[in-house]
């Protein structure tokens, strides 16, 4: 593996480290399986790229994907919170509908974002070489994001949050409404999706509706890459963990895809993945029961 | 103080399962009074534990704390008021959260939950005096995860987190049921002592009829959804556990002694 591929694996990772950590807040922290985000993260893209084609500012152009993101979130969180539908249906409802949406914002399935002024066109003047300015950039966001996420759940109102998650009913017992709490808490998790997917869209210079196919497996795989790597108690680690987690996962693949011995091609990435959570999910349980036959 | 008036509640009411679990319940609990409650299975004691909660919502009747009726609020809001400890000790506290993190939960009750920090230290130091007070030696064990800890400790835990608010009732359900005698009894001095503390109108659902006796003011039979007995003061005094356990039976009609009439001890 080339160098330049080793760090475009790296900010890919990166960029999906927002993924993973909006996949942590609502799996992890809420208990919502929330597939969602095979809508929200194409939304990010879809909206980043219309903005940025009509000139507008990018940064602005990734806080609208991320507000927009929110709005997906607050979706399925009403359709769960207000009319009981099951988690992961509603999820799926909002995902399914957002193709549709995500086909209206564009005007098309697809489109470009190159030659256009994006978050990172300012930095390439630094004098780093190009492919170490975007891991850099994107290293910088994703971590204030973490330090930002860390404190917010170490709140009062987080805390409130990782309750209503872990056990609702003695959340709802002291006071916390937990209705509330899955509204914000889902909302949040699609806005780092959108923002990612608004970063993808001006990283990788393309948006298209069907790049968020498996963004929840991805997510998910990257949290429990970083969960095993990182076993903490700490939330400021556990969330670095996902970050981590997505990197590592990306490079992984990036390698597995480079060696010809596995042969492995490009198009069998979604395999490789729903192989390596699957395996991620069963490997625990399999030593958890062994352990209690001994 | 706790007013519950004419509450009825049906459970599955218009189906064949249809069944009548408080039927037109009268209750004043003076401010400070507390009242151990007793009946058999499906007497209606953890129902009308829940429609003060607001778990349960009634067909008809009207509830009142203090002098608001809370009868249409929801749990959460009324938790402000109303702390409550479960029998099972798995579902008063957050496993996954660390025991200082429980009790700053508990702490923000009916309050606004702000992004301050959860674990400000003057709130530690807080805590760590609360929990000191207990002689568990857990107060140095504060970043501890709540799963850690054992039932009794779990349920000891709930009863300071039921107090660390400023609630006005508090709402017991069996909730030294699930523990081992000297763990029931550690449990039960906290809860005489923590009550008579912070002045709390206080709801005791019990099985054991010793319990229902040596703790409180007041205590009250339920019978198919019911009052059949109140007893206070000089009565309860003279009140033996044996004639509660013949008053019993007589309201159970008797004659048949299933299983959960063994459970009277």
């Amino acid at each position: 593996m080339s160098a330049i591929a080793f760090w475009g694996a790296v900010e890919l990772g990166l960029i999906y480290g927002f993924v993973a950590l909006g996949v942590y807040l609502a799996f992890r922290i809420l208990d919502f399986p929330d597939l969602t985000v095979d809508g929200s993260f194409p939304l990010g893209a879809a909206v980043a790229a219309v903005a940025i084609t009509a000139g507008w500012d990018p940064w602005l152009a990734c806080l609208i994907a991320a507000v927009g993101g929110a709005v997906c979130g607050l979706v399925t969180a009403f359709l769960n919170v207000r009319f009981g539908i099951l988690n992961l249906l509603a999820s799926i409802l909002t995902m399914i509908a957002l193709f549709s949406v995500n086909l209206r914002i564009m005007g098309r399935p697809n489109m470009a974002v190159l030659n256009r002024e994006t978050v990172v066109t300012p930095f390439y003047d630094l004098g780093l070489p190009d492919h170490l300015v975007r891991p850099a950039l994107l290293g910088v966001l994703v971590l204030v994001t973490v330090v930002l996420l860390a404190r917010f759940l170490a709140s009062d109102f987080g805390l409130a949050m990782r309750a209503s998650g872990a056990n609702p009913r003695m959340a709802r017992a002291n006071g916390v409404r937990v209705g509330g709490q899955i509204y914000v808490g889902m909302a949040l998790s699609n806005a780092l999706t959108g923002l990612g997917g608004a970063l993808f869209a001006q990283i990788a210079g393309f948006a298209d509706v069907t790049s968020g196919v498996g963004t929840i497996v991805v997510g998910l795989a990257s949290v429990i890459v970083g969960e095993t790597l990182f076993r903490t108690r700490a939330l400021f680690l556990a969330l670095l963990a996902c970050v981590i987690g997505s990197v590592i996962y990306r490079i992984a693949v990036q390698l597995a895809i480079s060696t010809d011995v596995l042969f492995l091609r490009a198009s069998d990435l979604n395999l490789v993945t729903a192989v390596l959570v699957a395996l991620a999910l069963i490997l625990p349980r399999l030593r958890g029961a062994k352990g209690a036959v001994q | 103080m706790i007013s519950v008036e004419a509450l009825q509640v049906v459970f599955s009411a218009g189906t064949p399962l249809e069944r009548r679990a408080l039927a037109g319940v009268d209750l004043t609990l003076e401010e400070g009074e507390f009242c151990t409650v007793i009946g058999s299975n499906g007497a209606g004691k953890s129902t009308l534990l829940g429609a003060v909660a607001g778990d349960v919502v009634p067909q008809s009747g009207r509830i009142k704390i203090g002098d608001r009726d809370v009868t249409r609020q929801a749990p959460a809001r009324r938790a402000k008021r109303v702390a409550r400890v479960f029998q099972d000790p798995l579902a008063g506290s957050c496993a996954n959260l660390s025991i200082e993190e429980n009790l700053a939960l508990a702490a923000m009750r009916g309050k606004r939950r702000g992004l301050g920090s959860a674990l400000r230290a003057e709130r530690r130091d807080d805590f760590r005096e609360r929990v000191k007070e207990l002689g568990l030696n857990l107060e140095n064990r504060l970043g501890d995860r709540m799963g850690l800890l054992s039932g009794g400790q779990r349920q000891a835990m709930a009863l300071v987190m039921a107090t660390l608010s400023g609630a006005e009732v508090l709402l017991l359900d069996e909730h030294t049921a699930a523990l081992d005698p000297g763990m029931a009894e550690f449990v039960t001095d906290l809860t005489r002592r923590l009550v008579a503390e912070h002045g709390l109108t206080t709801l005791m659902v019990t099985h054991s009829m010793r319990q229902a006796l040596d703790l409180g003011t007041r205590t009250i039979m339920l019978h198919e959804g019911n009052i059949m007995l109140d007893i206070a003061g000089e009565r309860r005094k003279e009140m033996t556990v044996d004639g509660l356990v013949d008053m019993f039976r007589r309201v159970r009609g008797g004659a048949e002694l299933d299983d959960d009439a063994l459970r009277i001890g």
